[in-house]
This record gives structure tokens, C-alpha cells and sequence, in this order.
């Protein structure tokens, strides 16, 4: 009992200096918080997939009613700016080509006649496909105009679609990107004040004075741990906050088991950030390291591109990549109000990666040579 | 003073001030007028923070003056430093070698930069690296060359060009008193066949000696100047040796002798006996109450003690009160008994490997309790990992490393429970307090609660340290402290220090050895590495290794007699010695 006690008392003490050797520096302080509060916003604002803005180019080769009033519903949607009324169809490549629309539509001369007889008439949109997914976006917009044109002209096709988006009701790319953000940006920080946290003592000389005290391998990791856990952790919530308050992006599962998912995430990555450091042996590695990892992290992640569509031998490779099911988890009990049962598949990968990165890096602290 | 027509460097009135940490201002240089002649080899000496490296970098014309004049070659410095730096060359502390690239390829790079042609570059090296005895080694990255050749590539480097001033800035610092010989003889060679002018900054004094003229500086201030031999006569008169008497080590007079500042300048033991300097006007007969009829003779000054006068007086004169050697620390600790005399480090057959180098070869050695043990050798010679391996930093290949009772191997955390370390930079947390440094390391091992309290207390009173200050901006000598009071706090029965002094002044490295012969007498065990071999008299025994090998162990006096023909001081023993066994091996070698 009493050696028990000894034991926690030295490992709390090292995990004392390590807070405070975080929290005393005030820029280090600054750094600590306001990336994650910076980046979550930029994300809100600045990330989306939306369309709201398309300059559109209008070649009207039949002036009459029937050309205006779909022009006007056009015009109308508030999203579609008439930016060029061209005069011949040679005219098209220009805009297009200058980046000035995003699209060109061509009413052909015989429109209205051959509305008026009740004979189908096709309408030209040439689309800027430099940017597919938007041009995807806009050509989806104008069918979508034309049809309610069409019904408002008594033409009724025989097949309907009637969508509902679960958990996304109006599909809003901003409520399919910012959850796994809480995974996420702060992995990039816990990876990398993790990474740092032997290198620096490495570097600076300090980790030999560590090292000559009784502290063992294990209360070695857990005081450096432990600190980059809760830190981590903190940083999930003020992302979490934000979405939640800020962004008003309602959760539908519990808050305990979000936790539960982030915390298991959040020690594979504190795992593979350790794992760099006591790599490393200066902190300049460290970074290279880390900054090495993180890109493919996030691309294999399944945040921006789905892993389903990723060739068979990536998307094997996403299961030592811990991020990806966080941001399963995260995505699962935040927009579908996910249970225990059905993400707990997904702890079974994290704990994997936290099984193999944590006793190496508390083996590589001391066979580690300098 | 000669005319100003010879003189390479005339300095009037020179200042030169930093911002310090805390907010305040140091004048680094302060108020300095010198001249130093063409054609002949000065040295600049002065403790740590002296100002020598400030006053280089404004000869070298990397940093300007806040005021004062300044000519070199003739030239304002000030003025048009480009013309200066074309005709002189400047070696820093810590010259830029490039790691990844070979000797040769450094060697290259460096006539380039500085625009050597190519005709002149083929002499030019293979001289060059025939002084540095570097011609073997041509292919090797230098990263991989040991601190003493790396030392002697740089001179090399900053010699690709035939300057008309050499400039070089402590090129001495850390390097072994083989590798310390070898820069010396080639410092010397270009002196003496080319007529070089050189100035040198060092704080060994028997390099000073080599000089034809010598500046002694300190805080910024010209304290004398001279040759050698007339600066050395202000000591005239009142350098003696003291014999202990029979049977008891030199270091326990040497603490009584410098415990009194009222009647004794200095005091440092060399070779079993005490060297001196007593004030001028110190009562013969307090005097000799002091030596307690220690037997006591006159010998010869020596710029040392010159030197060591003009330090004291000039800080009795800034402080108004002698450098005494913080005699807090001379409060003994209460040791447990037992153990009686069983040794407390026993090192049995210890072999340490690297791939297929063996750094340190089937060494054995016991260390008794309250023994001050001396590991000493060459850089690279595996004294390094023989420390490392002890204080556990570093796991054995092969053989026996029982700590305090315990086997390193098997019992390491309780082992090093029982160990204090003290490394060779500063290796405590920066940005943290000195209490919260003192606290953290407390409580690694295993203090907490009124324990810690007390005994944080009593450190910060002991070693004196402020508790609120960052420990990062605190000057040298007290993070040097700091690092004592943290490797003391679990008041352990052995200690480790790794060169402890280096980079610290003479002054203080006085106070530092007062410290530890206190904690020897107290029982407390100190293993201790340095490369200052005058250090060595302090300990009660001491091993030379080289190439892993151990070459010698025993007593400083029997190493010196085993050295034997050059059993003048430690610094030639120990040369003798390494060369022996250096000569040795390649007869083996040649051999088999």
C-alpha cells in the first residue's frame, strides 16, 4: 500500500512538471488553445461544398415569353448570376475559358415554337469542369429549375423522386465535415506535443536527468501521457463546443460515449506521437516525423474522401490509421445518435494502434542511444 | 609601448553593452584601451564572462561598438569591416563544420567561401593536413571525428588562406590535453615560420604562459597586461608549498587553507602537497596557526597565481568582500552508518559495445565509500560510457555493476534511488522556477509532503538560491548550483558529476571543489569526470582510460610515479601516459 502510494506520488509529480512546463510559458499557452478555436471557425466559415455563388453566361437565340420566364427562375434562385448575355455561340469558349461563368446556357432559335407545339426542345449547358464538383453541383441546380419549369407548364413526367436526407436533412456539407473535425484537429496537436515531449528533453539535455532518477519506463510514459491526453481532450471539447453552440449542429448520441470514442483515440494518438519522440533525437526530427504522418493520416481518414472508395490495399491500410475511426465514432454518435453496440467495432483498431505505440515507446526510452 | 605603427589591433576606450535577461544592462566590454603587436602570438585570459569572445567578434568586425575606437590592420573596424574580415581570419568557440560532409569536402568548402585559388589549394591542404595529422581521415565525415580532431579541422578550415590575423576564440574548450598539445604545436609552427600575428583567448593559464604577451581580463575590464614573465612577478614573495603531514590527504589542508580568505589568496593541491599564495599583509603567526606545522617552503611563482591574485583582488575591489567559497555548504549532512568500509560501486569485467566497436573493454574497479573517484581520459577514450553505464544512463553488454548495494541490471530504479547526478551542461527545466525544478525532482524521488518541504527549504538556504527565479536566466555559476541542490535534494550516498567545471571561473571552481571535498568528508561517494587535470589532485583516486582500455588507477601520486619520467604535474603524467599505451597498442597491432 504504502509502496503503492510512493509509486502514484512520483508519477503525479512528473505529470505536475509536465503541466506546468506547458502552462507557464504564455505563448506556449497561446498555442495550446487558440489553434483548435482558429481552425474549427475557418472550418465553418471557409470549408464547404455549397453552392451559392454561380456566374452563369446566356446565349438567348429565341427572345419571347417562354426563354424569359425560365431565365427568371433562373436569375431567381438568388444562387445563378448572369454575368454575359452573348450574341453568338462562338462567344461560349471565352467565358469559360476565362473563368468568368461556370456555366453557358443556350436557348436554341426554335424554342418557343416548339414548346408551344408541345415538341421536346433540348437546352445547351456547357459546364466549367475544372472544378468537377461544383459543376456537378450547378448542372444538378439548373435540371432541377428546369423541372419545376416543366411541371409548371403542365408537363408532368411519370417518375418522381422524393428525397429525404437522414441525419442531414438539408444536406448541408458543413453538419458532413465539422464533427470529425473534433478527432481531427486536435489529433495534429496531441500528435505533435506528444512527439515533442521526449525530443525536447533529448535536446535540451534534461531527459538523462530524467532518467538517472528512479522513475521507471512506465511512470515515465504515463507522466508524459497523460498531460498530452487531457490536453487532447480539452481541445475536443472546445471544438465540440463550438460545432455544437456555435455552429448549432445538433448531436443525437450521448455525450459519455463521444467522450469514451475521443479517449481511446486520443491515447493512439498520444501512441504514435511518443513513439516519434523517443525516436527522435532532436526535436527538428520530431517535427519531420510527425508533419510526415499527418498528411497521409487524413487523407486515409475517410473525413474529406470516403474509404469505400479508396483501391482495396488503402483502404487495409486505414486500420492502423487510428483517425479514421475516431472520426467514425465521432460522426456515428454525433450525426446518427450511434449506440455502444454499433460503434464498438471500431475501439477494437484504436486499441490495437495505443497496444503496439505505447510499451514501444516506453521500451525505446531507455534503449533508445543517444 | 611600442609605436602605434606595429601594433596590429589598437583598441581606445572600447564599449560594448548587452541587455541581459532580467532586463538590465551589462557592459560586456567596458571602457577598454589595448594594443596588441604584429608578428608575435597574444593571449586573452579571464574567467568565464569576461568579455574575451565579445572583444573577438568586434576584432573580426561581427559586432559593432557602443562606443569607443577600434583599428585593426590599420583599418576601422567600424567603418569598413569587409576590408578587415578579407585579411584576417576567425575561428568561433564552436567553429561550422559541416557534419555530413568529409574532411576534405569541409576543406574545399572553405577555400571556396573564402576564394582560394586553385593553384595554392594543393600546397595549401596537404600542409594543412599534415599539421593537423588529419591526412588519414581525409574521407571521413567530420561528425564522426572525435572533439579533438573536429577542433583541429576547424583550425585547419580557418587556415585554408594565409591571413594576416588569426583570430581564435578558446579553441581549447572541451578538448583533451593530448588534442590541447597538438593545436598548440601547430598554433606555435605558423608563429614561429610565418610570422603569423595570433590572438588567442584561453583560461588556461600555461597556454597564457606560451604567449608573448598577455591581457588578463575580467567583467569587462583590463585587469594587467604583460609578458608572462613580468605579470608573473607581482606573486613574487608569497607563493609557498605546504606538506601535509604524513599520512593525510592534500585536500584537507588545502580546505582549511582556502576556509580563511583573511590570510590566503589561493590554495589548490598539486601532487600530494598544497600550493598557496597568502596575502601580503597576512600575520605570520595566524599564519602558521593555520598550518598547524604543516611543513611549508617557498617555490617559484607562476602566472597561475598571478592570475588567481589579480581575479581576487579584482573582485574584493567590485564586492568588497573576498570569494569565499560558500562555506554554507561546508554544513556536513548527516550520513547513516553502515556499510562500514564495503565498497559502494564494485565494477566487474564491464564491456560496452557499439555494433562492432567496443567502447569501453573488460574494465574492473571498486570505488569505497566518502572516496572521491577521478575518471579521466582523451575525448572519445570511453571514460563517457564507463559514466553513463554507472549511473545507469546506459545498459552493459557484458559483466557486474553493483550501485549502492544494488545490481544496476536487475535492481536499476532502487540503484539509481541511491545516485545523484549532476551532468556536464545545464540539464534542469528552463522555463520552470527553481523551486518547481527542485520540487519535481524531489518528488521523482520519492519525497513528498513535510519531507519535501524541509528539505527544498534547507537546499534553497544551502546553495543560497533564489526560489521564485527562472532557472533558464539564471547566471552560470547558479544554475551550476541549482544542479548541485537538485543532485543533492534525496540526500544520496553517491554522486555523479560530469565535468562539472567546465565553463565555469577559476573563483568558482574553487567554491565547487570546497563543495565536494565537504561531501566526501560527510560519506557521501563522488564519481567525477574532467578535463582539467589539475582537478585530479582533488580526488583519492583516479583511472585513465583510453580506447576503453583502463591505462592506470591509483592514487593521483601513484599515477604521476607510474607516468614516471614526466612526473612533473597531472597534465604531463597524463600525456605520458595515453602515449604509452598508445604505442603500445600499435605494436601489438603491427604485431599481429
Amino acid at each position: 500500500m504504502q509502496s503503492l502510494v510512493s509509486y502514484l506520488a512520483r508519477t503525479l509529480a512528473l505529470v505536475r512538471k509536465e503541466l506546468l512546463a506547458l502552462l507557464t510559458d504564455p505563448s506556449s499557452r497561446v498555442l495550446l488553445f487558440t489553434p483548435a478555436l482558429m481552425q474549427s471557425l475557418l472550418f465553418g466559415y471557409g470549408a464547404t461544398y455549397d453552392l451559392t455563388y454561380a456566374p452563369y453566361a446566356v446565349l438567348n437565340q429565341s427572345p419571347g415569353v417562354a426563354a424569359t420566364e425560365l431565365l427568371a427562375r433562373i436569375d431567381g434562385t438568388g444562387v445563378f448570376k448572369r454575368v454575359a448575355t452573348l450574341t453568338g455561340s462562338n462567344q461560349i469558349a471565352g467565358v469559360i475559358e476565362s473563368g468568368d461563368a461556370l456555366l453557358a446556357i443556350t436557348i436554341p432559335p426554335n424554342f418557343e415554337a416548339r414548346l408551344a407545339s408541345g415538341q421536346q426542345v433540348p437546352l445547351q449547358v456547357v459546364l466549367d469542369g475544372r472544378n468537377s464538383s461544383t459543376a456537378g453541383l450547378a448542372a444538378a441546380y439548373v435540371s432541377s429549375i428546369v423541372a419545376s419549369f416543366n411541371a409548371s407548364r403542365g408537363t408532368t413526367p411519370s417518375l418522381t423522386i422524393v428525397r429525404r436526407a437522414w441525419f442531414n436533412p438539408n444536406l448541408e456539407s458543413r453538419w458532413n465535415l465539422m464533427p470529425p473535425l473534433i478527432a481531427s484537429l486536435s489529433m495534429i496537436q496531441t500528435l505533435m506535443l506528444a512527439a515533442l515531449s521526449v525530443a525536447r528533453e533529448r535536446e535540451q539535455g534534461t531527459f538523462d536527468q530524467l532518467l538517472v532518477t528512479p522513475l521507471t519506463p512506465l511512470q515515465i510514459l504515463i507522466g508524459k501521457a497523460l498531460p498530452s491526453i487531457l490536453v487532447g481532450l480539452i481541445q475536443s471539447t472546445i471544438i465540440f463546443l463550438i460545432i455544437r453552440f456555435w455552429f448549432e449542429i445538433p448531436i443525437n448520441g450521448s455525450v459519455g460515449l463521444l467522450y469514451l470514442g475521443l479517449f481511446m483515440f486520443t491515447v493512439a494518438s498520444v501512441g504514435i506521437g511518443l513513439s516519434i519522440s523517443a525516436l527522435s533525437l532532436t526535436m527538428q526530427q520530431a517535427m519531420l516525423y510527425t508533419f510526415m504522418l499527418v498528411m497521409p493520416l487524413m487523407l486515409l481518414s475517410g473525413q474529406l474522401t470516403p474509404v469505400g472508395n479508396m483501391p482495396a490495399i488503402l483502404q487495409v491500410a486505414t486500420y492502423a490509421n487510428p483517425l479514421r475511426f475516431g472520426i467514425d465514432v465521432v460522426r456515428r454518435v454525433y450525426l446518427e445518435g450511434a449506440g455502444l453496440s454499433e460503434v464498438a467495432f471500431d475501439f477494437v483498431p484504436m486499441l490495437a494502434v495505443s497496444a503496439m505505440t505505447v510499451p514501444l515507446a516506453a521500451w525505446l526510452f531507455r534503449n533508445r542511444l543517444a | 609601448m611600442t609605436s602605434s605603427g606595429n601594433a596590429i589591433v589598437a583598441v581606445e576606450a572600447l564599449r560594448r553593452t548587452f541587455e541581459d535577461p532580467g532586463g538590465g544592462v551589462i557592459a560586456a566590454v567596458d571602457d577598454l584601451s589595448m594594443m596588441v603587436r604584429t608578428g608575435q602570438l597574444t593571449a586573452l585570459v579571464g574567467p568565464d564572462g569576461a568579455g574575451k569572445t565579445t572583444l573577438m567578434r568586434m576584432f573580426a568586425g561581427l559586432l559593432g561598438p557602443d562606443s569607443g575606437s577600434l583599428r585593426v590592420l590599420g583599418i576601422d573596424v567600424t567603418a569598413d569591416p569587409q576590408s578587415v574580415q578579407d585579411r584576417i581570419s576567425y575561428m568561433p568557440q564552436r567553429f561550422g563544420l559541416y557534419e555530413d560532409l568529409s574532411v576534405q569536402e569541409n576543406l574545399t568548402l572553405y577555400a571556396d567561401l573564402h576564394g582560394v585559388p586553385q593553384d595554392q589549394r594543393r600546397e595549401r591542404f596537404s600542409r594543412m593536413l599534415e599539421m593537423t595529422d588529419l591526412t588519414r581521415f581525409t574521407g571521413r565525415p567530420a561528425g564522426k571525428l572525435s572533439g579533438g580532431m573536429k577542433q583541429k579541422l576547424g583550425l585547419a578550415c580557418t587556415l585554408v588562406r594565409s591571413p594576416d590575423l588569426l583570430l581564435l576564440d578558446e579553441p581549447s574548450v572541451g578538448v583533451d590535453p593530448l588534442s590541447r598539445r597538438d593545436l598548440w604545436t601547430i598554433v606555435q609552427q605558423l608563429v614561429d615560420e610565418e610570422h603569423l600575428s595570433v590572438i588567442v583567448s584561453t583560461a588556461y593559464m600555461d597556454e597564457a604562459e606560451r604567449c608573448a604577451q598577455v591581457f588578463v581580463m575580467n567583467r569587462g575590464k583590463l585587469l594587467a597586461e604583460g609578458a608572462p614573465e613580468s605579470l608573473r612577478t607581482r606573486a613574487h614573495g608569497l607563493t609557498f608549498t605546504a606538506v601535509p603531514p604524513g599520512g593525510t590527504p592534500a585536500r584537507e589542508l588545502q580546505a582549511r587553507l582556502i576556509d580563511a580568505p583573511e590570510l590566503i589568496i589561493d590554495a589548490v593541491p598539486v601532487g600530494g602537497n598544497v600550493r598557496f599564495i597568502r596575502r601580503p599583509e597576512a600575520d605570520p603567526v595566524r599564519l602558521s596557526d593555520l598550518l598547524r606545522g604543516a611543513r611549508c617552503e617557498a617555490r617559484r611563482e607562476e602566472l597561475e597565481d598571478a592570475f588567481m591574485m589579480l581575479l581576487q583582488q579584482h573582485h574584493e575591489q567590485e564586492t568588497e568582500s573576498p570569494a569565499t567559497p560558500s562555506p554554507a555548504i561546508a554544513v556536513a549532512m548527516p550520513r547513516t552508518a553502515g556499510g562500514g568500509d564495503k565498497p559502494v560501486i564494485i565494477v566487474r569485467d564491464l564491456v560496452r559495445t557499439f555494433g562492432d566497436f567496443t567502447a569501453v573493454a573488460s574494465t574492473s574497479f571498486d570505488v569505497a565509500r566518502g572516496e572521491i573517484f577521478g575518471l579521466l581520459g582523451p575525448n572519445g577514450a570511453g571514460k563517457t560510457t564507463t559514466f553513463r553505464m554507472l549511473c545507469g544512463l546506459l545498459p552493459a553488454t557484458s559483466g557486474r555493476l553493483q550501485v549502492a548495494g544494488r545490481n544496476l541490471r536487475t535492481a536499476g530504479a532502487q540503484a539509481r534511488a541511491r545516485i545523484g547526478y549532476v551532468s556536464q551542461r545545464f540539464a534542469l527545466y528552463g522555463n520552470l522556477t527553481v523551486r518547481n525544478n527542485l520540487e519535481f525532482f524531489g518528488g521523482a524521488y520519492g519525497l513528498r509532503g513535510k519531507a519535501l518541504k524541509a528539505r527544498v527549504e534547507a537546499s534553497l538556504a544551502q546553495f543560497g538560491l533564489d526560489a521564485s527565479a527562472k532557472s533558464g536566466l539564471l547566471p552560470a555559476g547558479y544554475k551550476q548550483r541549482l544542479a548541485m541542490a537538485t543532485g543533492l535534494l534525496h540526500e544520496p550516498d553517491i554522486l555523479f558529476l560530469d565535468e562539472p567545471t567546465s565553463g565555469i571561473d577559476p573563483l568558482a571552481r574553487r567554491a565547487f571543489w570546497r563543495t565536494i571535498t565537504a561531501l566526501a568528508k560527510s560519506g557521501v561517494t563522488i564519481i567525477v569526470t574532467t578535463h582539467f587535470m589539475e582537478e585530479a589532485e582533488y580526488c583519492d583516486r583516479i583511472a585513465i582510460q583510453d580506447a576503453g582500455q583502463m591505462l592506470a588507477l591509483g592514487t593521483p601520486t601513484e599515477v604521476r610515479e607510474q607516468a614516471a619520467e614526466a612526473a612533473g604535474d597531472m597534465n604531463s603524467a597524463f600525456i605520458a601516459i595515453v602515449e604509452r599505451g598508445r604505442a603500445r597498442r600499435e605494436a601489438q597491432g603491427a604485431a599481429t
